[in-house]
């Protein structure tokens, strides 16, 4: 994927297998992750999979009704911790010495650790499936006293958790620590690509929100094997304490899946619409504002497990608010796009995509910020609408449009644009049939993470179905374009595309093992 | 080695990391299995925790040599500050899960609990507790407790000497860092000297507490939620003063051994600042889980 440069006398690549296991590069770092990020991405996806068959048709069909369970809860730690998040640190390991003129991560040894954490991470989740009594079927966020049962799976996921954390961690101080100090000289803070923004304070985020999530699942381990009684009323306990020391991680989490996505999508737009990005200062102060005010809306995911009322208000007002900076940023993109010289192609379609279909989510997620319909809409198929429109059409469609936009940095080859075309149209109409009608089905009623379902909402559920299978084969288009551009394809030049901001681009495509051997000097 | 390039330092290709992950792996894969009591599970923890021991024993000597060898530069030493201070910021977050944890009981769920009438009837809300079915509080540093009863350790015998201890040792530690600026070399090793010795006596102490909380105060981590809270915080706060005290330790050894400079000294420095967060948190732990 990277070549080598010659006329850099330490350029030369390492070979073999050792090059992979024991580099230090941020490039071949950022490939290790993106790679794991993909196979992880088709995992869960064939777990998704599972779930849709399941659910095409009311009654029980094909899997027993714990190992659906099973899925429901596996699915979404591997797409959250092992796909997106991931992911997003591949591009962040790529682009940022890229994009801030240094010629690698900070702390080159630690980034390497903070891979190879992942996959015994992942192992250990994958084994949990095969372990008497099964993986962790208690959904995603673990609440007690379901998780305090359950068997061996549980323990493995708590340590899968904890490997994934120290993972998290470790990148984010190495994240900020290379965008703090390696900076070319006169690349001011106010100067740096929006995508190094975003990620900045996505990486502040991981620091603060991972660690009460460790305490959390920890505290768990404890309650099921050492006799603490955290969550067990009997011995003074309440599990309703697991649920805010959750949310309280869980709701930064969701920010930490958006903002590196917000960040590449404010790279994309600008280049496609050939103007300068509508708002740059505006936009940082946006999302440091989403930033802060993650931290102190987290019960809006437990406005139904009881609270004081006076809870219930502030948080419900404070949840409100975030919509304000989204919207600031969602106004920024449109006036980019606004009179400018648009062309469509694939990066920029996703991009397009990732605003809209992103837009239907903030605002589904304004409805339940209410705290007295979010009575209705609570555990119930509406949920899962709301979170994939946020999740997978805002965090996964704005990835899919940087895959697409640095692909030909990567390889120097440009990809196929219309099998890129045919992968989003696909993947886009997939994705609004199968999310689109669970609207509605939440909204009639139907509960979310149960595999049977009453009859009438079986029409909807088998469009779903469909919805999920053209959505979750367009995949493998993708796994197609990589391939074709790492092995060959038309030679793209530095530039790439015509007139794009930013260091990157400046550099050839690809770019030497060590870019920046000597800072460039940003005026 | 590592090559310089056009003045950035950047290390070579490195093993340590991925085989101090598959350590990680087995200790967690070995800790499971133990727990369930299976066979190899204390075998794989072993075979773990030797492999991450070795690791990172290679790991920081590398560091330690290449540092001594005038490799690193002023950036290299920025970027290193950066890590351990933000490692240490990601510490206190995780110390304020637990800390929140005693907070939200203390304050909302122990007098909701007791709000329950048709529940527990007769359960009263009150600090320490072990909960409805746990067993009865029957005040501080009791003598004799019965079984179905337990006892908390009081905050003026031990615990004010391990807070003493533990301020003087980060008040040592200073005046070994100031000796270390001056080049005062045997004052730097004594006063280092000195706050491990004191680091060390902490531990002692605490052990001392644990066993008298197990042995005759019927306080252990299955006290309803006061057991819980009380040994979860004070345990990973012991554990972060082993590990700072073993770090003082291996400093003390690179002192001796004529490492650092006046002017730079990172490895110190980090090693100061781990203790002087692990000394904050206990004044944390002294105020809100002992006086309080
Ligand atoms: C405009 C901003 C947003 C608002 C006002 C909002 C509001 C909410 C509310 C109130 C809930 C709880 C619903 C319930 O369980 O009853 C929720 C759930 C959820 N949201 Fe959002 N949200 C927003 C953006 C996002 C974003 C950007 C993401 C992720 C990228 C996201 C991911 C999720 C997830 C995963 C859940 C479900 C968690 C679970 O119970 O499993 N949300 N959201
Ligand atoms: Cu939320």
């Amino acid at each position: 994927m990277t070549s080598t440069v010659a006329d850099h006398h330490h350029d030369e690549v390492p070979k073999g297998i050792s090059r992979w296991l024991f580099t230090t590069n941020h490039k071949d770092i950022g490939t290790l992750y993106l790679w794991f990020a993909f196979i992880m991405f088709l995992v869960g996806g064939a777990m998704s999979l599972i779930i849709r068959t399941e659910l095409f048709q009311p009654g029980l069909q094909v899997v027993d009704p714990h190992f659906f369970n099973q899925m429901t809860t596996v699915h979404a730690l591997v797409m959250v911790f092992g796909a997106v998040m991931p992911g997003f640190v591949g591009f962040a390991n790529w682009m940022i010495p890229m994009m801030i003129g240094a010629p690698d991560m900070a702390l080159p040894r630690l980034n390497n650790w903070s891979f190879w954490l992942l996959p015994p991470a992942a192992l250990l989740l994958i084994i949990s499936l095969f372990v008497p009594g099964g993986g962790p079927a208690a959904g995603w966020t673990l609440y007690p006293p379901l998780s305090s049962q359950g068997g061996m799976g549980v323990d493995f996921t708590i340590f899968t958790v904890h490997l994934l954390g120290m993972s998290s961690i470790l990148g984010s101080i190495n994240i900020i620590a290379t965008i703090l100090n390696m900076r070319a000289p006169g690349m001011t803070l106010m100067k740096m690509p929006l995508f190094v923004w975003t990620w900045l304070i996505t990486a502040f985020l991981l620091l603060a929100a991972i660690p009460v999530f460790a305490g959390a699942v920890t505290m768990l381990l404890t309650d099921r094997h050492f006799g603490t009684a955290f969550f067990d009323p009997a011995g003074g306990g309440d599990p309703v304490l697991f649920q805010h020391i959750f949310w309280f991680f869980g709701h930064p989490e969701v920010y930490i899946l958006i903002l590196p996505a917000f960040g590449i999508i404010s790279q994309v737009i600008p280049t496609f619409s050939r103007k300068p990005l509508f708002g740059y200062t505006s936009m940082v102060f946006a999302s440091v504002a989403i930033a802060f005010l993650s931290f102190i809306v987290w019960a809006h995911h437990m406005y139904t497990v009881g609270m004081p009322l006076s809870g219930e208000l502030f948080f419900m007002y404070a949840t409100m608010l975030i919509a304000i900076p989204t919207g600031v940023k969602i106004f920024n993109w449109l006036a980019t796009m606004w009179r400018g010289s648009m062309t469509f192609e694939t990066p920029m379609l996703y991009a397009i995509a990732c605003v809209a279909l992103f837009t239907v989510g903030g605002l589904t997620g304004l409805t339940m910020s209410i705290t007295p319909a979010d009575f209705q809409y609570h555990d119930t198929y509406y949920i899962v609408a709301h979170f994939h429109y946020t999740i997978f059409a805002g965090s996964v469609l704005g990835m899919l449009a940087g895959v697409y936009y640095w692909l030909p940095k990567w390889t120097g080859h440009m990809y196929d644009e219309t099998l890129g075309k045919w992968h989003f149209w696909l993947t886009v109409i997939g994705f609004n049939i199968t999310f689109f009608p669970q609207h509605f089905l939440g909204l009639a009623g139907m509960p979310r993470r149960i595999p049977d379902y009453a009859l009438q909402f079986a029409d909807f559920n088998q469009v779903s179905t469909i919805g999920a299978f053209i959505m979750g084969f367009a995949q493998l288009i993708l796994l197609v374009v990589v391939v074709k551009a790492i092995r060959g394809g038309k030679e793209a030049s530095s530039e790439v595309w015509e007139n794009p901001e930013g260091l990157e681009w400046t550099v050839p495509s690809p770019p030497p093992y060590h870019t920046f051997a000597t800072p460039p000097q940003v005026r | 080695m590592s090559a310089a390039h056009g003045g950035y330092y950047l290390p070579d290709p490195t093993k340590w990391p991925i085989i101090t992950s598959m350590g990680l792996f087995l200790l967690a894969l070995g800790f499971t299995l133990q727990i369930h009591h299976l066979a190899p599970g204390p075998w794989l923890m072993a075979a773990g925790a030797i492999i991450i021991v070795l690791m990172l024993y290679a790991w920081f000597s590398q560091v330690a040599t290449e540092s001594e060898a005038g490799r690193y530069d002023a950036q290299v030493d920025t970027s290193f500050r950066m890590g351990m201070g933000w490692f240490i910021f990601s510490e206190v977050m995780f110390f304020a899960a637990f800390f929140g944890a005693l907070f939200y009981t203390r304050v909302l769920s122990v007098p909701w609990l007791a709000g329950e009438e048709m529940l527990w009837p007769g359960f009263e809300a009150a600090w320490p507790t072990a909960g409805p079915q746990g067993a009865a509080y029957i005040g501080p540093d009791a003598h004799e407790v019965a079984p179905g009863q337990f006892s908390s350790i009081g905050a003026f015998g031990v615990p004010l000497l391990n807070t003493i201890l533990l301020l003087a040792s980060s008040v040592t530690v200073t005046i070994a860092h100031w000796a270390l600026k001056k080049n005062q070399r045997a004052k730097l090793s004594f006063w280092l000297f000195v706050s491990v010795v004191l680091g060390f006596a902490f531990l002692y102490f605490q052990a001392g507490e644990y066993m008298e909380a197990y042995n005759h105060l019927g306080l252990t981590l299955g006290s309803g939620v006061y057991g819980a809270t009380f040994f979860m915080l004070t345990g990973f706060h012991g554990l972060h003063v082993t590990i700072g005290a073993i770090t003082l330790t291996v400093i003390l050894v690179r002192c001796l051994r004529g490492h650092f400079k006046p002017d730079e000294h990172f490895g110190f420095e980090g090693a100061a600042w781990y203790w002087h967060f692990v000394d904050t948190v206990w004044v944390g732990l002294f105020i809100f889980v002992y006086i309080l």
